[in-house]
């Protein structure tokens, strides 16, 4: 404690200094720790698929449909206890530069099948209740600045034509990973308005016992084996991580940068220490004439290298944490729940201190090592 | 004319290497980050932009924004093939093509369970005289009436029976692979080609999903995209085949860049500050010598130039190591998914000279910003005090 003021007068020494390497620590810990979140939030997001919902799918592809027949031979399954269909409808609003997921939904089935899609009782009613009406997230009804009880107009790209559809639900979800910018609206509308009944997109399975998700997904599966359109089954979960891997190698090049930005800090950093050490070889000498041991001096030395870059992991780390969830950023809905995560944060604060050795290491040995009379017939 | 005491700087640089060699290391890196992410996007979108000929039109089902959501019916296309504004080949017959588009799943090599979506397009036989830079690189082209396929050569190795002779599974039944091809780089290099009339009853029925056609005078296309749109037999949106792909790269290529440039710029503040301590110590440390300079009669102006330039030349050095260290990454093949269809697209890193200058010239600015403040310290010392 009685060194504090040694320490706070050399690192106030060169202010200018000390405030650019801690600010530097501070960027680069910002975007260690943004990059760090799109890694963590597409991995979880992907992950955060249910295990007790099956999805099946049309075996020969994503958009190739499945006949509404088969609802009630699913229904019918051992361990199936229930059976809801959607339909990837494609709309676009306005200029269209907003992608957001809309989707035709069987309503009163699946709004049972996802308990997150949050909703007030009387919303959800007057939902059900209207043909022509939709449910959308909170936050797309902010980007468009929708409100409740309004008509808006899609364009359909798959379905072609204006389809106009009346606010009657803002949804918020249960859980960060399921998008709040998705518009739901009724399958029977769709089937009404394009004349063509009995197709949907896929359907989703909600079964009792997350184990017996592959007996039931083959089960399934050679159901339709030999039919016209035979099925392809998996866990939500799966059906989730394939759309992350969609990604492509995006946490292979983020993980990449990361270390980069990491790399880069730490030379800044061992720059900054050492400089300093270097213009103090003389008090370094003239404090070992005090009496000052080695140890303490490679002690205060590496103190010193800490408050800087622990202090910048702090700004970095803490800016990043509380920018985006203040800005409740998420990627123009591409990443929701955005958030950086505590294992981020101990990671970056790890990474602080790994800095701190990293750079302050060679300074310090120096200062402890340093000859008394070498350092002092030092001249500038 | 103005002195400008440059071998000074140069020597004095060298006499401080480790101070150096860290800020131009750190200057390096982001050089190399921003050609890296730079590269990527540039990959990206030119495999799209190849992807289209300014002399060839597609056509999609009025509203349909890519060929996954549109469906034209034999009638429409067979009326558009027919007039007269499109092309003809040697033997006669007009240049258009047809097309089936699908996505299919298929097994990554190595991992059967991790299924990709890759685009499967039924194509008529002009096909590889209506696209330019067409080329079968191994194999022959798929007979009519054969249940063959000619892949991309992107595909090729990335999944599994990709070899020519082997049989590749999907839409329910087997295809032969009797080709590889290459076109130019394009998007096209990652899909699976087979015959239109052959692909068609396996998938959609007896619907067309776009048409590309050549038209005999490209400069006419503004006249045929009017004619047709307001053909009341046909209900369709025409586009110039070049900019239609230009739009699908737009949103990824662009989401791109701007993280380019967001890591990038974060990253070069952290590293000019670095520079502004590193030469801010060097202006210390160096008083008396800019005291003699002065004394010598260099003028303020030399002296703050002089800096200038020995912070740039630092950032130069960190410029070109960067420059160097983010060759290797170029023509590294990899691959994203293309929102737009929502299918595998295999793109390469592409550096080209330009980058590397812009790459360079940005370290030279990180190097100038970096150096302004301590060069015009060093400028306006006073001679006595900077002696004493």
């Amino acid at each position: 404690m009685k060194f504090l003021p040694l320490l706070w007068a050399n690192l106030t020494r060169h202010k200018r200094r000390t405030v650019l390497t801690v600010a530097s620590v501070a960027l680069a810990l910002f975007l260690f720790a943004s990059l760090r979140t799109v890694v963590t939030t597409i991995a979880r997001n992907a992950a955060a698929g249910s295990a007790q919902r099956l999805v099946v799918q049309n075996a020969t592809g994503l958009v190739f449909p499945l006949p509404l027949s088969y609802a009630n031979r699913l229904a019918t399954v051992s361990g199936v206890t229930g059976v809801s269909y959607a339909n990837w409808f494609g709309g676009r609003y306005g200029d269209g530069k907003r992608f957001f997921a809309n989707f035709a939904v069987d309503p009163a089935t699946y709004l049972d099948l996802y308990p997150e899609l949050q909703l007030p009782p009387d919303q959800r009613e007057a939902f059900l209740h209207e043909k022509t009406s939709a449910i959308v997230g909170q936050r797309l009804l902010e980007v468009f600045g929708w409100r409740l009880g309004q008509d808006v107009t899609l364009q359909g790209t798959i379905f072609p034509g204006d389809w106009t559809l009346t606010i009657r639900g803002v949804y918020t979800p249960a859980n960060r990973s399921i998008g709040d910018d998705m518009l739901l609206f009724h399958h029977d509308y769709l089937d009404e308005r394009i004349g063509r009944a009995g197709i949907v997109g896929w359907y989703i399975l909600r079964i009792a016992n997350a184990d017996a998700a592959p007996q039931i997904a083959k089960t399934v599966d050679d159901q339709y084996r030999s039919s016209s359109s035979p099925t392809k089954t998996g866990t939500e979960k799966a059906f989730q991580a394939g759309f992350a891997t969609m990604w492509g190698n995006v946490s292979l090049l983020m993980n990449t940068i990361g270390m980069a930005v990491v790399f880069a800090i730490l030379l800044v950093t061992a720059n900054a220490m050492m400089m300093s050490a270097r213009e103090r070889t003389k008090e370094v000498a003239v404090l070992k004439t005090v009496g000052f041991s080695d140890g303490r001096l490679f002690g205060l030395v590496m103190l010193e290298t800490g408050i800087i870059t622990l202090a910048g992991a702090a700004a970095g780390l803490g800016g990043a944490k509380l920018l985006y969830r203040a800005t409740n950023f998420n990627a123009a809905g591409f990443l929701p729940g955005f958030d950086v995560s505590v294992a981020t944060l101990v990671l970056g604060t790890s990474i602080a201190f790994l800095l701190m050795f990293a750079s302050g290491l060679v300074p310090a040995m120096r200062a402890a090592r340093l000859p008394v009379v070498q350092g002092l017939r030092t001249v500038e | 004319m103005m002195h400008i005491p440059i071998l000074y700087n140069v020597r004095s640089v060298l006499q401080r290497p480790v101070s150096t060699a860290l800020t131009a290391l750190g200057v390096a890196l982001v050089v190399t980050v921003f050609i890296g992410m730079l590269a990527l996007a540039d990959g990206f979108r030119a495999a799209l932009v190849r992807t289209g000929s300014d002399h060839n039109v597609l056509v999609l089902r009025r509203g349909a924004d890519s060929e996954l959501s549109s469906g034209l019916e034999r009638e429409t296309t067979d009326i558009l093939t027919a007039e007269p504004q499109v092309a003809k080949g040697s033997d006669g017959r007009p240049l258009a093509s047809p097309e089936v588009y699908v996505i299919v799943p298929l097994a990554q090599n190595g991992d059967t369970m991790a299924l990709k979506n890759v685009v499967a397009r039924g194509v008529s036989d002009q096909v590889w005289t209506v696209r330019a830079n067409l080329r079968i690189e191994q194999g022959k082209r798929p007979e009519s009436g054969h249940a063959e396929v000619c892949l991309g050569k992107n595909l090729v190795g990335r999944f599994e029976h990709t070899a020519v002779g082997e049989s590749l599974h999907f839409g329910g039944r087997d295809w032969t692979v009797v080709c590889h091809f290459s076109a130019g780089g394009s998007a096209f290099e990652s899909e699976i080609w087979g015959e239109n009339e052959q692909f068609m009853p396996v998938f959609r029925g007896n619907v067309f999903q776009s048409l590309t056609l050549r038209l005999s005078d490209p400069a006419a296309f503004e006249d045929v995209k009017r004619a047709w749109e307001g053909d009341r037999r046909v209900t369709v949106d025409v586009h110039r085949e070049s900019d239609f792909y230009m739009e699908q790269s737009e949103l990824l290529g662009r989401i791109l860049r701007i993280l380019a440039w967001l890591i990038t710029s974060i990253m070069a503040v952290g590293a000019v500050f670095g520079a502004v301590n590193t030469m801010y110590a060097a202006v210390a440390s160096r008083a008396p010598e800019i005291g003699v300079l002065l004394t010598l009669g260099f003028r303020p102006r030399s002296v703050l130039l002089s800096f200038l330039v020995e912070s740039a030349f630092i950032a130069l050095v960190g410029g070109i190591v960067g420059s160097l260290l983010a060759l290797p990454v170029n023509g590294i093949v990899t691959s994203t998914t293309n929102w737009a269809s929502f299918s595998e697209i295999a793109f390469s890193f592409r550096i080209t000279p330009g980058l590397l200058l812009s790459g360079v010239l940005f370290a030279v600015v990180m190097g100038v910003i970096g150096g302004f403040f301590p060069a015009w310290r060093a400028a306006r010392m006073p001679v006595v005090q900077a002696l004493r």
